[in-house]
């Protein structure tokens, strides 16, 4: 061993467990993005810097350790056996407690990988939100994304507010306990639900996005839905909300579709990637209406008859086909005043 | 000292060899031991420093914290320029507004079956999982504030709508009516405004000039949830 560490050989041979620690410190540091970037066509620039973010990073630890072997090689040629084994352990201790420390500040660090998706102007959110409910009518080319998430997790916790507001409105009957966590729990559970299911819809139909820009999209969508509830839970107009409905969350659903089908080949796929996402979307804020708004308007019906005692409901346990049932016959008389009016009008 | 002779008798060893570069680092590393005396009459007078406030009765010790905490009130009632209460953070201050407000919030022991008000657990839980979040998002969009620092202005920032909790209660012992709706609307709404100035007083500076906008937002969402259960707050 002794012999063969001369001064600038080669390091490999004179000890081959410290090619290991190297790998493993690069492992380490790679093993911190989890934000995939296999899109060219986005444009945007926050998936880039992340990216050469990790791939300084990881030079740098080449680098260190390069230089520290180096000094190692010449110390290991001029002692003898015993200064090398006591040199040796030393580095192993060494190496071992930088690992484990650069794998703390990695933990740490995780913080500033997602960063770059946080890199955004009140301009470029405003300018994002206005976009999110204007369509594009581009189907050859892939239309951008911008891939952040500063405006739709704000939007998220939007909703949870106003869903809190909605909730509060509709009386204390409500269990509280659940109230906060039901409302956290449906927007961050529809964000994160429906994105991964959309992404892995759109991996089966072979669509070009990814899951960062998925979350962009579906997040910035949300924008329609926070607008129609939060005029709905304070006017309470039949008609106004499910022209609000029809309109905003219309032009919001439309736009992601129009998104997605630019980036999809093939009508099957098409079709069945944006049927899905524009379902769940529009049924997600009728949903979202009906179960906490016909609370009110059944507590104001017991209240209304004599002497019944209200009846305790958590929001979750109204049935899907009240608002389904109702929803057709109100509808219908909705459509058709609106159709009397416009015939009225002309 | 211990280290001091070793290292001496290691430059001895490598005298006659003067080939080691790297050991000629290790006979400068000598004078560690002299900065040391000299740090050592620093350290006795830390000591004393030390033993002085373990001698302090407790009261003493009690009245200064409080005084601490009072003084952080103060600066949050009438916000101005000033770094106080960043640069000597606690927890005191918000642990305490946040018991009163939750336990102000708690409906009777009584009913809390029956109506399930906002529960103790679920205020702190909001409270807390609010200025964790808003901190978060404060330090991703790159202000340059530690967390404790961020959480103790978002805690102490309670403070004007946990007055306007005790309003409140004071204004629901009379008799329920719009008026009454009103007077409970203003109040609440004057102290959202006031928690919102204040904590920005203190938080905008720590943002980069042109993204102070979307750092205040999450914290006008924080104080306007807390503010709407004080004023949906109606005791059965």
């Amino acid at each position: 061993m002794a012999a063969s560490a001369a001064p600038g050989g080669p390091r490999n041979e004179t000890n081959p467990e410290w090619g290991g620690f190297e790998e493993n410190i690069q492992g380490g540091g790679s093993a911190v993005i989890d934000m995939e970037n296999m899109d060219d066509t986005s444009g945007s620039s926050f998936e880039d810097m992340g990216e050469l973010h990790q791939r300084l990073r990881e030079e740098e630890v080449d680098a260190d350790a390069a230089a520290a072997e180096e000094e190692d090689g010449e110390f290991l040629g001029m002692k003898g056996f015993k200064g090398q084994l006591s040199r040796q352990v030393a580095d192993q201790m060494w190496q071992a407690g930088k690992r484990q420390a650069s794998r703390a500040f990695s933990l740490y660090a995780n913080i500033d990988i997602l960063r770059p998706y946080f890199d955004v102007e009140p301009a470029q959110v405003r300018s994002r939100l206005l976009e999110s409910m204007i369509p594009i009518k581009m189907v050859n080319f892939p239309q951008k994304i911008a891939g952040e998430l500063y405006g739709p997790l704000m939007l998220v916790f939007t909703l949870v507010a106003i869903l809190l507001h909605g909730m509060k409105t509709s009386d204390t009957i409500i269990r509280e306990g659940t109230l906060m966590g039901t409302a956290i729990g449906t927007c961050f559970g529809y964000w994160l639900g429906v994105s991964s299911f959309i992404y892995f819809l759109a991996y089966l139909c072979n669509a070009q996005i990814t899951m960062l820009q998925m979350l962009a999209l579906l997040g910035y969508g949300l924008f329609g839905h926070c607008i129609v509830l939060f005029i709905t839970y304070n006017i309470h107009l039949h008609a106004l909300f499910y022209l609000f409905w029809l309109l905003v969350g219309g032009l919001s659903t439309l736009r992601m579709v129009a998104v997605l089908v630019s980036r999809t080949v093939g009508p099957t796929q098409r079709l069945l990637l944006c049927g899905t996402l524009a379902a769940l979307h529009m049924l997600f804020l009728l949903y979202l209406h009906f179960a906490y708004h016909k609370v009110v308007e059944g507590i104001l019906d017991t209240l209304e008859g004599p002497n019944i005692p209200p009846m305790q409901r958590v929001p979750r346990d109204i049935p899907a086909v009240l608002p389904a049932a109702r929803l057709s016959t109100t509808m219908l008389n909705s459509t058709a005043k609106v159709v009397a009016v416009t015939l009225q009008s002309h | 000292m211990a280290e001091a002779t070793e290292s001496a008798g290691d430059g001895g060893a490598a005298s006659p060899r003067p080939l080691f570069a790297g050991l000629s680092d290790i006979t400068i590393s000598q004078d560690i031991p002299i900065e040391g005396e000299i740090t050592i009459p620093m350290r006795s007078r830390i000591r004393e420093f030390d033993s002085s406030t373990l001698n302090e009765s407790v009261q003493n010790t009690i009245m200064r914290d409080l005084k601490a905490v009072g003084k952080k009130f103060m600066h949050v009632l009438y916000p101005r320029k000033s770094n106080t209460l960043l640069r000597d953070w606690d927890l005191w201050g918000p642990l305490f507004l946040c018991v009163i407000l939750a336990l102000m919030l708690q409906r009777d022991a009584v009913d809390s079956e029956k109506y399930g008000g906002p529960q103790f657990a679920e205020v702190f839980v909001t409270l807390w999982f609010g200025a964790v979040t808003i901190t978060l998002n404060s330090k991703l969009l790159g202000g340059n504030i530690s967390v404790f620092q961020s959480l103790c202005v978002l805690g102490y920032c309670i403070l004007p709508l946990t007055v306007a909790m005790l309003i409140c209660r004071l204004v629901l012992l009379v008799e329920l009516g719009p008026v009454n709706f009103l007077v409970r609307l203003l109040v609440v709404i004057l102290m959202f405004a006031w928690s919102v100035v204040a904590s920005t007083a203190f938080l905008a500076d720590s943002q980069p000039p042109n993204r102070k906008t979307l750092a205040v937002y999450p914290v006008c969402l924080f104080y306007f949830v807390i503010s709407w259960m004080v004023l949906t707050f109606t005791p059965q």
